[in-house]
């Protein structure tokens, strides 16, 4: 039973941090820029379904919210700060991180913003059903109905995601501007415009993931939390493991580093909470510096 | 007069890559613009279709001036550019490929129309539409690419180098092909080549640049006949 417990809260978490991680895919593809402020993003829009919450008492009202709010945010960001930033950050020693180095900033600008706002304390999201687990032959499950929800719209949303990409124009749109954005020009795709669609729905994304994130957790939100810290690192190495490149390679990055983190907590010690991503990063880096997924052959989606 | 340009005048940071370049192409016409390396063929492929902004000069298109409009704005007039390279996505499949082409006028039956018709042009395109482009040979990229173009219903064709890399034969049929889309679509065409005598052969207007200058321009056929230009550009 200790196994399939582990096997689940492992995928759980997983899914989450794909989630994360195919944000930070979505914004690497459209702008080349790996954003760091993307879990302070997915921070605010869940302050946005936080709000949302507290007053309509919904979470299934709440989540569409904080994902509408995120995609606004993503995609202000993206035209306002990042578009400039590209744009004339072209010479010089620090021509290419410059965006980058600015979404740390970004980071620390959306904590601190927060914390103003709705102030350092925990607040708390309930979430749509409970997390109590299962029962199985008395046994009780950490496995619960919340998680199997999660699961199950997680998974949902990147059917609708991959349908997008593979099915649509727009998908189309945004895989060209992504692959050959000057190809993309000359076949008449405003590229300044797909690429906000693309922080768009990093931003959505990434409102999800923080939705999830808290209620799967301790269902508590505060801006300097230890669950978007974890989000951060885990979403980061998990695209990292996928290539940073392919929304595949970043659904199995979030599944093989939920698992691994689960096992490892599970099985070695759970001391290992915060130093375990990181091993597990540092020893991808090493076997495959162009990450797991990191092949031509892997930038299909 | 289709296209106009004059005076026409490009940088690159301070490099003066064209210089007071004039050429006008009447509609229905093919023309072939050749020289060596670095004589800026590329650069004013890419000012036409607004991918680079000229320093001086003008360019009228259909009687309205292009310059500071940009690619996807020239598309929706009518310009379409194969640029260098078999200028193809590898990752996406050979009909994802070719609804590029045509994705901006929202239109799905139009599209599907439009692959027919490239198919029909390319029945080689048509046998491998599900494949992926990287699984081409240079030749049939260079015929998708090409599709592309044609996907977008274009009134002028800026061709950059379609025959690079490619085996004699193949370069024999993409050249009789552009001869036949032109005359068969009533496309204005330029061509730009370093096969000089290909490119001439199929074309009714030639044009040599070198150095960023105009040296030479003719009907297609009188440049292939003056001693001068076979000398230095064809080789005999």
């Amino acid at each position: 039973m200790d196994l399939l417990n582990t096997f689940l809260i492992g995928i759980t978490a997983g899914t989450i941090y794909a989630l994360m991680a195919i944000s930070m895919v979505l914004v690497w593809r459209s702008t080349r820029v790996v954003n760091f402020a993307q879990a302070g993003m997915a921070l605010l829009s869940t302050y946005f379904g936080y709000e949302a919450v507290t007053r309509l008492e919904s979470f299934w009202i709440a989540l569409p919210v904080a994902m509408i709010g995120g995609a606004l945010v993503a995609a202000l960001v993206e035209m306002i700060l990042i578009r400039l930033l590209v744009k004339h950050s072209t010479s010089g020693p620090i021509a290419g991180v410059a965006p980058i180095i600015a979404t740390l900033g970004l980071l620390g600008v959306i904590r601190s913003i927060s914390a103003m706002i709705w102030g350092g304390q925990d607040l708390r999201i309930v979430g749509p059903v409970s997390n109590d687990g299962f029962t199985i032959n008395a046994t009780t499950l950490v496995f619960s109905p919340l998680k199997l929800l999660i699961l199950v719209t997680v998974l949902v949303l990147m059917l609708i995601l991959s349908v997008i990409f593979q099915k649509t124009n727009i998908g189309l749109a945004l895989r060209a501007s992504a692959y050959a954005p000057e190809i993309a020009r000359l076949s008449g795709i405003k590229v300044d415009w797909v690429r906000t669609l693309g922080w768009a729905l990093a931003g959505a994304t990434g409102a999800v993931a923080g939705m999830f994130q808290t209620v799967n957790g301790n269902g508590t939100l505060s801006p300097d939390s230890i669950e978007f810290s974890l989000l951060l690192v885990s979403g980061f190495i998990a695209a990292v493991i996928g290539g940073l490149d392919s929304l595949i390679g970043a659904v199995i990055g979030g599944l093989v580093l939920g698992l691994m983190i689960s096992f490892v907590l599970m099985y070695v010690s759970s001391g290992l909470f915060f130093i375990a991503p990181f091993v597990i990063l540092l020893t991808i880096l090493f076997i495959r510096p162009q990450g797991v997924f990191g092949a031509k052959a892997a930038r299909r989606a | 007069m289709s296209l106009n340009v004059s005076n026409l005048t490009v940088h690159h940071g301070a490099i003066c890559a064209i210089s007071q370049v004039s050429i006008a192409v009447p509609t229905g016409t093919l023309a072939a613009m050749i020289g060596s390396n670095g004589a800026g063929k590329t650069t004013l492929l890419r000012t036409l279709s607004g991918l680079k902004t000229p320093t001086n000069g003008s360019i009228m298109w259909k009687g309205e001036k292009i310059i500071g409009l940009k690619p996807e704005a020239l598309v929706r007039r009518g310009i379409s550019h194969v640029s260098e390279g078999k200028s193809v996505i590898p990752e996406l499949t050979v009909r994802e490929n070719l609804e590029l082409g045509a994705i901006w006028r929202r239109n799905a039956k139009e599209s599907k129309e439009s692959i027919d018709q490239v198919a029909s042009i390319f029945p080689r395109l048509g046998e491998r539409i599900q494949q992926r482009a990287d699984t081409l040979s240079g030749g049939e990229r260079q015929m998708l690419a090409i599709g592309r173009a044609i996907m977008a219903k274009p009134q002028l064709l800026l061709l950059d180098e379609p025959s690079l890399g490619l085996a004699p034969l193949v370069v024999e049929q993409i050249f009789q092909t552009i001869r036949d889309l032109t005359t068969s679509m009533n496309l204005t065409v330029l061509l730009v080549e370093q096969n000089a005598m290909g490119a001439l052969k199929i074309a009714d207007l030639g044009i040599v640049l070198n150095l960023g200058k105009i040296v030479a321009i003719n009907h297609a056929q009188a440049l292939i006949d003056d001693p001068a230009v076979r000398a230095a550009y064809l080789g005999y």
